[in-house]
């Protein structure tokens, strides 16, 4: 399955962008550019498999070092570009194996690369571009916290391609003591366990889900399709709050993360009362 | 009152690391100003973990305690490293974002609260899966958020360590505070063995494992600003510091140019030395938060 990461991306984002040359003078896994969109223009980001990448643990789709610097820059120039202007939208589109699993990333603190490129998403939000998240592949793990988990919405294709997870389903169950069979099992009716984007759906974080016929070979009547999408989203978050609450208060949310809500409530009452007794022991 | 003593200084040291999530962040705080939320009497416990025959826990492993510390209004968020080692759920996670929001309702009131984070995880639990995932997301939303108003503190005692989604939770801290029994990465090595190969990384090496990982290692390459003993009043002093240094000028995870011309200058032919990288990521400007 994994060996299909990477395709759908690559070719989303030449579809979206009209087959322009991505922007010159980064590492190939990272594609950007800059195209008309609506009444303005929009940043696309895209991270695609490149086999020749420096770090051999990041040549098939993972976000590496290089990856999560390119995108910190290239989002972080957009920030800064649009300083004294109107917000450009930032559009991830997302088709990520994972994060790079290598002893070089660790060494050289990948941890830190993954929470700089968040930090760009996320101040990018917070200064008002509308950062809108098209997932059409593979979305997981630390590659998703890193490009496109920090956006104000996000959409997802909803066909069997696609999928939200925390880790693979061989390692995740491996790691929770299960057969893949029972984890599939349990994935049915536990949405939060499930690799099928329309229970994923079922937690509210998404904004959308949209359906394409052919995912992997984007038709010109469908990529018009998705591009008035993006615009919608774009301009929905502009209305919206710059924090993701959106994804609390959303009705999925209201059914499914109660206990979320419930935490919140009980916290914002018991957050201004004085001091309790002292339990020291 | 004698003179003459024979004990080493650490007989005297109280250990952070033999405590539990709520001692250790009771121990920071002021004496007589604290105050517990969503605690285990309130019993919000993981609604997922029952359906799937694992018992919860009634604080899931997440304790808020709020007071002040030098003075200072400060909530402090520790993850119990002995529950579902220290991972990330839909409550915890829960827990863990309202706090911060809170603070930083409060600093838009024009009374900031800092928040401390002691961070013993693996990062998501992966019986919630998704919602753990989610949940990650939210707390990176919220640091970036409360880190403009009031710093943001990550402790990382030992011996979990803090790994997987919540390392990049530690990375957008203003402040991270480390000892030698802690260990940060996004990665942890058995996962690395697992998808790469023994090769790549042999999870058996204990010495090469605190070699990358490690809080010596990660304060001499200039990504902890503190390395201190197992100790709570070194710990205590540590945090105290950082809460009066408050927002520093530009976080680590801003300074996207420095780092990425750091990696460029990576040989990646080859493993990197750590050695090498305490020379030259370290000291010079490496060292703090404050570019």
């Amino acid at each position: 399955m994994s060996h299909y990461t990477g395709i759908r991306g690559a070719a989303w984002f030449r579809a979206l962008t009209s087959g322009v040359a991505p922007l010159p003078g980064d590492p190939k896994s990272v594609l950007t550019a800059d195209l008309p969109l609506g009444e303005g223009s929009a940043r696309f980001l895209c991270v695609v498999p490149n086999p020749e990448a420096r770090f051999p643990c990041a040549r098939h789709g993972e976000v590496g070092l290089e990856e999560a610097y390119t995108l910190a820059t290239r989002v972080r120039e957009v920030l800064e570009q649009d300083k004294n202007s109107v917000k450009r939208p930032i559009v991830a589109i997302v088709d990520v194996k994972s994060q790079a699993y290598g002893r070089r990333e660790e060494t050289a603190a990948i941890f830190l690369a993954a929470a700089a490129a968040a930090d760009a998403y996320g101040s990018a939000r917070l200064a008002g571009h509308p950062v809108i998240s098209l997932v059409v592949g593979h979305a997981l793990s630390g590659g998703f916290l890193t490009h496109g988990y920090q956006a104000n919405r996000i959409l997802a294709f909803d066909d069997d391609g696609v999928m939200v997870h925390a880790m693979h389903k061989e390692a995740a169950a491996r790691i929770t003591r299960r057969s893949v069979e029972d984890l599939e099992t349990l994935g049915k009716t536990i949405a939060p366990l499930s690799y099928n984007i329309n229970e994923f759906a079922k937690l509210g974080l998404l904004h959308k889900l949209l359906h394409v016929n052919n995912p992997e070979h984007p038709s010109d009547e469908e990529t018009g399709k998705v591009r008035a999408e993006l615009l919608a989203a774009i301009d929905d978050a502009r209305r919206g709050p710059r924090d993701l609450r959106v994804r609390l208060e959303s009705p999925g949310a209201l059914k499914t993360r109660q206990a979320s809500l419930r935490v919140r409530a009980l916290m914002e009452s018991q957050w201004q009362e004085g001091p309790g007794p002292v339990r020291r022991d | 009152m004698s003179a003459l003593r024979h004990e080493p200084a650490f007989v005297d040291r109280q250990s952070f690391i033999e405590l539990g999530a709520r001692e250790r962040a009771l121990t920071l705080f002021d004496e007589g100003t604290t105050r517990e939320l969503a605690g285990p009497f309130d019993r919000i416990e993981s609604p997922w973990l029952p359906l799937q025959g694992v018992t919860p826990q009634a604080d899931d492993g997440c304790v808020v305690i709020k007071g002040t510390i030098g003075g200072r209004s400060t909530v402090v968020v520790a993850l119990e490293g002995a529950f579902q080692g220290g991972s990330l759920g839909e409550v915890s996670g829960a827990k863990m974002t309202a706090a911060l929001d809170l603070a930083c309702l409060d600093a838009e009131k024009g009374q900031p609260t800092a928040a401390v984070l002691l961070l013993e995880t693996g990062g998501v639990r992966l019986q919630e899966a998704n919602l753990g995932l989610a949940a990650i997301a939210e707390i990176m939303a919220s640091i970036l958020t409360l880190r403009t108003h009031a710093p943001v503190i990550t402790v990382i005692g030992g011996t979990v360590g803090c790994f997987g989604g919540m390392s990049l939770a530690a990375g957008l801290s203003s402040y991270i505070v480390m000892t030698r029994e802690a260990r940060l990465g996004l990665n942890g090595p058995e996962v690395i063995e697992q998808e790469s190969g023994v090769d790549e990384f042999d999870s058996s090496d204990r010495a090469l494992i605190w070699a990358i990982n490690g809080g010596e290692q990660r304060h001499a390459m200039g990504l902890a600003d503190a390395l201190v003993d197992d100790d709570v009043q070194q710990i205590t002093t540590a945090v105290r510091q950082f809460i009066v240094m408050g927002v520093p000028a530009t976080h680590r995870s801003s300074q996207v140019a420095l780092y990425r011309e750091r990696i460029q200058a990576l040989d990646a032919t080859q493993q990197v030395s750590p050695q090498t990288l305490r020379e030259t990521w370290g000291h010079s400007d490496g060292t703090g938060s404050t570019a």
